[in-house]
């Protein structure tokens, strides 16, 4: 066992130090992606896309001003301890080490928390991960972009109203929330409860247990209730199911309204017929017709080079969020190459610049082919958020279509708890936030 | 020859009883915890620390408490990972409870809190058996952790349940690099895996084989099962516990009640299965055999077909190796990798001159 052992630690630092080789000019990007398990439909999606635009990138452009994106996948199986050693695989390769580490799961997020402030290497979680990181000054390394699950709650009330006729139509009105019991669904709780309050509807909470795949409890007390909106904040199986048995037990699919998580062709398509009118709240849209996924197409999948083994999949909504993905590493690659030199490759210093100067204005995204694609961004020392609006998409029983324009959250009131909790964080770890009037 | 205790006379009861009594044992251990303590934390780097030894060592603590409680008092149990976060969770209570808590004290006190939990969940062993049981402590499973979710309070009412470990300080001295967390979890699962080798050997652990290996005869030579079935959990559950502080105070920082889920319990128990079912050795190389043998061929896929394989079928690649090999050894050696020790031991003992 021993020389077995011996053979495997000597074989696995040879791999180590083949795959750790790079030329100079070249910008790392650690993929710690997940292809198998429960949710490996998903990662497959998010990663094919992230990774083909910027194959695309490398294609069009050459790189960014010329320095070529590399980068390796490291498969975490959605497991933390995995993730774990994801990071620390991913974290001294390339020329100045990986730029940033973007896990797409909740669970390794908080598990390298800490780690990245120590290794300066930033983290960029969009639309999922810890909602109060938000608060910049607290969390220097954390970037959970786009729009936060509490912005998301909010933005999905506002939506509520605008359909009810009004904010102050709200009032006693009831609205179901069923969410997945584990920490990313209890996540709803906080915001909600005080929505609740502010607007003066009335909030049944209902939990879903893990997995999911059986709620005829949960639905007979939905229909006994009688919600007059059902917000659905579920994750994987449990989303189709939820759709079908709502269909079952009568309840109209047009005032049930998912999360961002519940709203992806994977969910949508097992439902069958059941799925019809469902809307989805999104911080980006499906479909294939925007600029940004035709260049793709021509520069890499013409080429016969996609990700993608399916390639009807390119266009979904999770593949054009690893777009999103995509997009925001590439254009932080090249706003820290503005400031540090352009042509260089970018320390995770320099990229930590990139990200909390980046600035994605309607123009910009325009220039990237991404207008409507995703809304417009601009993170700050303060705020590591930036958009903090969706929109929402109705599946029409075989594709999602876009049927508002960007939906605001209440911005003073989800920062305000942002800023509490971050607070707390800071008190309880005993983190001194940093002055961001001080910081250039 | 290499293993030969001839010559070896032990010429009093403390000589007979020690826990190494061979000569060859105790210096290879002396060895082993030397490059341990000494060599590793001078020449690892700190990828294998942080990634690679600290959690092999964790798991191999948890895997020692299933093994107590599986391999030598014969309760099947699916509620180890429930138990880690009792231990997680409690831990990091008391530290943030009470002022000027020591941090060892806590991790022994997240450990007893294990144990009660433990004992509890194993009050239905004293009636079920075998497989019914084990769906008993699946239920401690899922009652823990919807529990910790639940109850705001454990978490100090995070508002996703989620917890993150205060930092580790042991009398003014902050451990907080790489190799100082790795040095502090080596010790503790130093100390606690010697006292599970000296522990199965006394009278207690001796009940507990008996129990395990037919209650009724127990029962009629005199051994209590209850005490015996009892003492088993709390002791298992007390290993549990302390692996899982150790999990969150000196590998991840940061844990989440959904972290120890079922997929962790089924991962400690096939740890002791592949590595040897009543073996401590064996806990060590199962908990290695699962930690490692996925990260490296992960590894070794990206270096050999970087790139010539999509994606997707590499990393399903690599779950099909990996239960092939599983499958393989347990086809090979059923009694698990301690096994082989044990076969090279009696070889080495007759190396060269076999009969």
């Amino acid at each position: 066992m021993k020389l077995k052992k011996s053979a495997l630690i000597g074989a696995a630092i040879a791999g180590l130090l083949v795959s750790g080789y790079a030329a100079a000019q070249e910008q790392f990007i650690g993929l710690p992606s997940y292809r198998v398990g429960p949710y490996g439909s998903n990662g497959a999606s998010l990663y094919g896309g992230w990774i083909d635009y910027m194959a695309m990138v490398n294609a069009r452009d050459g790189g960014v001003n010329g320095v070529k994106l590399t980068w390796e996948e490291c498969e975490t199986e959605y497991n933390n301890a995995r993730g774990v050693e994801c990071y620390e695989r991913l974290k001294n390769k390339g020329p100045t080490g990986n730029s940033v580490f973007q896990p797409l799961s909740t669970g390794i997020t908080y598990s390298v928390l800490e780690k990245v402030e120590q290794d300066k290497i930033p983290m960029v979680t969009i639309g999922y991960g810890r909602t109060d990181a938000a608060d910049g000054s607290v969390f220097p390394w954390v970037f959970p972009m786009v729009t936060t699950y509490w912005s998301q709650a909010s933005a999905i009330v506002n939506y509520i109203g605008t359909k009810a006729g009004g904010m102050d139509k709200l009032k006693g009105k009831k609205i179901g929330l069923l969410y997945h019991d584990s920490a990313y669904g209890k996540e709803s709780h906080a915001i909600m409860d005080k929505l609740a309050e502010k607007h003066g509807f009335e909030l049944q909470k209902v939990a879903v247990a893990h997995p999911g795949n059986e709620q005829q409890a949960q639905w007979l007390q939905i229909r006994q209730q009688k919600p007059d909106y059902v917000i659905l904040w579920g994750w994987g199986v449990m989303n189709a199911t939820a759709l079908r048995t709502a269909a079952k037990t009568g309840y109209s699919r047009d005032k049930i309204i998912g999360v961002w998580w519940s709203g992806s062709e994977e969910d949508a398509i097992p439902a069958g017929d059941a799925a019809k009118g469902f809307v989805a709240a999104g911080f980006n849209v499906a479909g294939a017709n925007y600029p940004v996924i035709k260049d793709i197409q021509t520069n890499v999948y013409a080429k016969n080079a996609g990700n993608m083994e399916d390639k009807e999949r390119v266009g979904s909504v999770l593949y054009n969020r690893g777009v999103v993905h995509g997009i925001i590493t590439v254009e932080a690659i090249r706003t820290a190459q503005e400031k540090f030199g352009k042509g260089k490759s970018m320390t995770g210093e320099q990229m930590r610049w990139g990200f909390e100067h980046l600035n994605l204005d309607t123009k910009r995204l325009a220039a990237l082919g991404a207008a409507g694609f995703m809304p417009d961004l601009k993170i700050s020392c303060k705020d590591h958020e930036g958009a903090g609006k969706v929109k929402f998409q109705q599946w029409d029983g075989s594709k999602w279509n876009v049927v508002t324009d960007w939906i605001e959250a209440d911005k003073p009131l989800v920062r305000g708890m942002i800023e509490e909790s971050a607070a707390a964080y800071a008190k309880e770890k005993g983190i001194t936030p940093r002055d961001c009037s001080k910081e250039m | 020859m290499l293993y030969r205790e001839a010559g070896q006379f032990k010429a009093s009861y403390k000589e007979d009883q020690q826990i190494f009594p061979i000569r060859q044992d105790r210096v290879g251990m002396a060895v082993i915890l030397a490059i341990f303590f000494l060599a590793v934390p001078m020449f690892a780097s700190e990828y294998w620390l942080q990634a690679i030894l600290i959690p092999v060592l964790i798991f191999s603590l948890a895997a020692i408490g299933l093994n107590i409680l599986t391999g030598y008092a014969g309760q099947l149990s699916l509620g180890s990972a429930a138990f880690m976060a009792v231990g997680a969770f409690g831990a990091y209570n008391f530290m943030l409870r009470i002022d000027g808590m020591p941090f060892i004290v806590a991790l022994i006190l997240g450990g007893l809190c294990s144990a009660l939990v433990g004992v509890a969940f194993g009050l239905p062993s004293l009636r079920i058996k075998g497989f019914y049981l084990a769906v008993a402590t699946l239920a401690a499973q899922f009652f823990i952790v919807w529990a910790l979710v639940k109850f705001p309070w454990f978490s100090n009412h995070s508002s996703s349940g989620v917890i993150s470990a205060q930092e580790v300080n042991i009398l003014g001295f902050a451990f907080d690099t790489p190799v100082l967390k790795y040095l502090l979890t080596l010790a503790v699962v130093v100390v606690l895996a010697l006292l599970a080798k000296n522990l199965v050997r006394s009278t207690t652990g001796r009940r507990w084989m008996a129990v395990r290996d037919m209650d009724v005869a127990a029962e009629v030579i005199g051994i209590r099962p209850m005490r015996a079935k009892l003492s088993a959990f709390a002791v298992s559950s007390f290993y549990c516990g302390v692996a899982g502080a150790l999990y969150a105070y000196t590998y991840l920082g940061t844990v989440e009640p959904e972290g120890f889920n079922l997929d962790l319990s089924f991962k400690i128990l096939f740890m002791i299965i592949i590595g040897g079912v009543g073996s401590i050795l064996g806990s060590f190389l199962g908990a290695a055999f699962i930690v490692l043998l996925p990260i490296f061929l992960n590894v070794f896929m990206h270096s050999v077909f970087a790139g010539s394989l999509p994606a997707g079928l590499g990393s399903n690649l690599e779950l099909i190796v990996f239960g092939g090999l599983i499958i393989f050894f347990l086809i090979v050696e059923p009694h698990g990798l301690a096994r082989l020790w044990t076969l090279a031991k009696d070889k080495l003992r007759l190396w060269p001159f076999p009969h």
